[in-house]
């Protein structure tokens, strides 16, 4: 990593949730244009590290640091912090009976990217070719926000509006969870798009290797118990994959 | 401002709360009644209105089946107990005409409309306006190509006295004044509403609307609307109301009875957005004939306590019902509404659809009634009512009742009571909308369904009022 400003920072991060602390001093730099991938079985704290980074009110933040482009982001709200940049891909989105995709996405780049990003024909044709990149039909548009979705049109939504918001830090939890291997290619091709040749930096969530194989990490960081064990490239994951967690869990991972 | 009415005003917004429509205008009337009801004010009312004896006698009659009613068993006893009969002003007229031309209006009174509205919606988007202004209306207009036509759309007053015929035939016809206390009370003391006639076969394409606002302290407002769709016609009416937000109560008892003649269409919306110090207490109901269809579109923001059931009573063959009706229940209010539909006839349909949102202890009740009676064969009946709750304080019941006499009806009902999630908040606030807009956004969502059958302009509307609702609710 360069000396450049990094676009995420998180530094000795502990965090807990109704008085049970889960992330014990998690430290993390994102520098511009980089991907990194946070590796971990369920349980591990990876779900609590990308709501934290979001802002969700639950989690209990006892010390530690996190800036965006070197501006603190823990005294902002959740909704603060997708102004300032921050997107969060759902593991599991939320639906919204009655509120249309298409009033909804306009409503979210309004606020997010300003109004006139989000009016007339600059609109559609963001609005356009970022459909057809995930494959999602214009009939799409007037349904209600998650409601009623497949699992793989979910994911597909996310990513959508994660290229329309175009934020400055990505963090997709577990994009790749529930889909086939089609699904995996659509969003993926979808993420690459947003990611690759911006300043934008992402943090993918995942304890599979699968997605890593069509959006490449740049590191590859291993979360057990609420601690970054090991550090690498993308070729860590490959390792993951071949020889699975049990070797860096605690006892096991002593002398390496 | 003097300093005992910003002190007044004050004291009222804590009781109620915030409402964007609550300012008033100094009182200046013509006419205006002592507070109380007699036998002798009855009588005065008609007197003033010249009417025709037969009206002055039903007024009467009804009067005294009001003295003689007791309370509805039901809805919200102990705040019907509160409401102060000798302290309501049961006539009050701020205006001598009823004007055609909106400079003709006073200026006070065509202020309040302006900032309402009214006249920007009528040039744009309307087939005729009523303005009532407490107990009568001061503008009235329709436009000349349906004159031309046959359509009649007056105030109610004067529907009397240009055809008296056809009022005597269906006055009361639907909606008898015995029917409850407050449609006695209406039937004793009416003024104003509106008065609609639809010839056969002319279909009314944009809507007429009527808007009611009470001004006055203490105002009971009791305006009598009529509408009769003849056979093949059909006609969309919108009614709107606000009030100023006083510290002690207002009464709006209305009576609105719809006739759907054969194959006729009415449609029938309501945005009722009274201040939380109003009573609102209304009898609404049609009669559809044969193939005939009557919907309810029933918007319920504010007042204190509403207690309203539309309903239709399916009289001939193949006709339908609609009512769809939304309630949303802040500080201090009670919203007990539903939907009343009986079958007399084969071939029938009906559907039902309501919703209702609580908020900062707010209660919100359905009070439905579906019934098929035994002769009505292949019935078909659909009732559906969700319940939104914003916050442990507030409440929902529901009280369905359906009474199904003949076995070939297919009956259908679901009822659902459901909560704002956090994740749901979470979810929106990560679009960068703040946790009032994403509130709002569940909100209106939730509404979505009431909201499309509306003209767009009301959506549009509705959608910001529940916007304002949300705001300031974050502790």
């Amino acid at each position: 990593m360069s000396d450049t400003q990094p676009v995420l920072s998180i530094k000795d991060l502990h965090v807990g949730i109704e008085g049970n602390e889960i992330l014990h001093g998690i430290n993390l730099n994102i520098a511009p244009g980089e991907i990194h991938a946070i590796m971990g079985r369920n349980g591990s704290g990876k779900t609590t590290a990308a709501s934290t980074i979001m802002g969700h009110p639950d989690y209990e933040i006892s010390s530690g640091k996190i800036s965006l482009d070197g501006e603190d982001l823990l005294e902002l709200e959740a909704w603060e912090r997708a102004r300032k940049g921050v997107f969060l891909s759902f593991q599991y989105p939320q639906a919204v009976p009655g509120l249309q995709v298409g009033h909804f996405l306009r409503k979210s780049v309004a606020s997010i990217r300003g109004e006139d990003s989000a009016k007339g024909p600059v609109f559609r044709e963001a609005l356009k070719s970022a459909m057809e990149e995930v494959s999602i039909p214009r009939s799409f548009l007037s349904r209600y926000v998650n409601d009623g979705f497949s699992g793989g049109e979910k994911k597909r939504f996310e990513i959508l509006q994660l290229m329309l918001l175009k934020p400055k830090l990505a963090i997709l939890d577990e994009t790749d969870s529930g889909l086939d291997i089609d699904g995996i290619r659509v969003v993926s091709r979808g993420i690459n798009t947003a990611i690759r040749g911006s300043d934008s930096g992402a943090l993918i969530i995942t304890h599979y290797s699968r997605i890593l194989e069509h959006v490449k990490p740049d590191y590859v960081h291993v979360l057990i118990e609420g601690k970054i064990v090991r550090s690498g490239g993308p070729e860590l994951a490959l390792e993951l994959e071949e020889r699975g967690y049990e070797w860096l869990e605690s006892g096991n991972n002593e002398g390496e | 401002m003097r300093e005992s009415e910003v002190m007044a005003m004050e004291e009222a917004r804590e009781a109620v709360g915030d409402y964007d429509l609550g300012w008033h205008d100094p009182e200046h009337s013509t006419i205006r009644f002592d507070s109380g009801l007699s036998e002798d004010v009855v009588r005065k009312i008609s007197a003033i209105k010249n009417e025709p004896e037969w009206m002055t006698e039903i007024r009467v009659k009804a009067y005294h089946h009001f003295v003689n009613r007791p309370m509805p068993g039901f809805g919200d006893r102990e705040a019907l107990e509160g409401i102060k009969f000798d302290e309501v002003c049961y006539y009050l007229r701020s205006s001598d005409a009823t004007e055609k031309d909106w400079d003709d209006v006073p200026d006070d009174i065509r202020n309040t409309f302006d900032r309402l509205g009214i006249p920007e919606a009528e040039q744009k988007w309307l087939s005729g306006v009523t303005a009532q202004y407490e107990s009568e209306a001061v503008y009235h207009s329709i436009r000349e190509d349906l004159e031309a036509q046959g359509v009649i759309f007056l105030d109610m007053d004067s529907g009397l006295r240009e055809y008296p015929d056809l009022v005597k035939e269906y006055f009361c016809s639907v909606i008898p004044y015995q029917d409850n206390k407050f449609s006695a009370l209406n039937t004793a003391v009416w003024s104003g509403g509106s008065f609609i006639y639809v010839p056969k076969g002319i279909k009314v394409e944009m809507p007429v609307q009527a808007y009611f606002r009470i001004n006055a302290k203490n105002m009971g407002q009791f305006e009598r609307t009529l509408i009769i769709a003849d056979e093949g016609s059909s006609i969309h009416y919108v009614e709107g109301c606000t009030a100023p937000t006083y510290s002690t109560d207002s009464l709006h008892s209305a009576v609105v009875e719809l006739i759907a003649l054969d194959g006729a269409h009415i449609r029938y919306s309501t945005i009722q957005n009274w201040s939380a110090n109003v009573y609102n207490l209304v009898t609404k109901r049609g009669i559809a004939h044969k193939d005939a269809s009557i919907e309810w579109i029933d918007g319920n923001i504010g007042s204190k306590l509403t207690m309203k059931y539309p309903s239709v009573i399916l009289k001939g063959e193949g006709s339908h019902a609609e009512v769809i009706s939304i309630a949303y229940a802040g500080k201090g209010q009670h919203q007990d509404a539903g939907a009343k539909v009986h079958h007399l006839a084969s071939n029938t349909t009906s559907k039902i659809l309501s919703k209702s949102i609580s908020k900062d202890g707010g209660r919100g009740s359905y009070r439905g009634m579906v019934t098929v009676s035994p002769k009505a064969e292949n019935c078909k009946l659909n009732v559906v009512c969700d319940a939104l709750i914003l916050d442990d304080e507030s409440q929902t019941d529901t009280y369905p009742t359906m009474e199904v006499a003949n076995a070939s009806a297919r009956c259908e009902h679901e009822a659902s009571v459901s909560k704002v999630s956090d994740d749901q908040v979470f979810y929106l606030m990560s679009r960068g909308h703040s946790e009032e807009e994403a509130l709002a956004m569940i909100v209106n969502g939730f509404f979505e369904p009431f909201t499309r059958e509306l003209p767009m302009e009301y959506a549009v509307e509705l959608n910001k009022l529940m916007a304002l609702e949300m705001e300031g609710s974050i502790g």
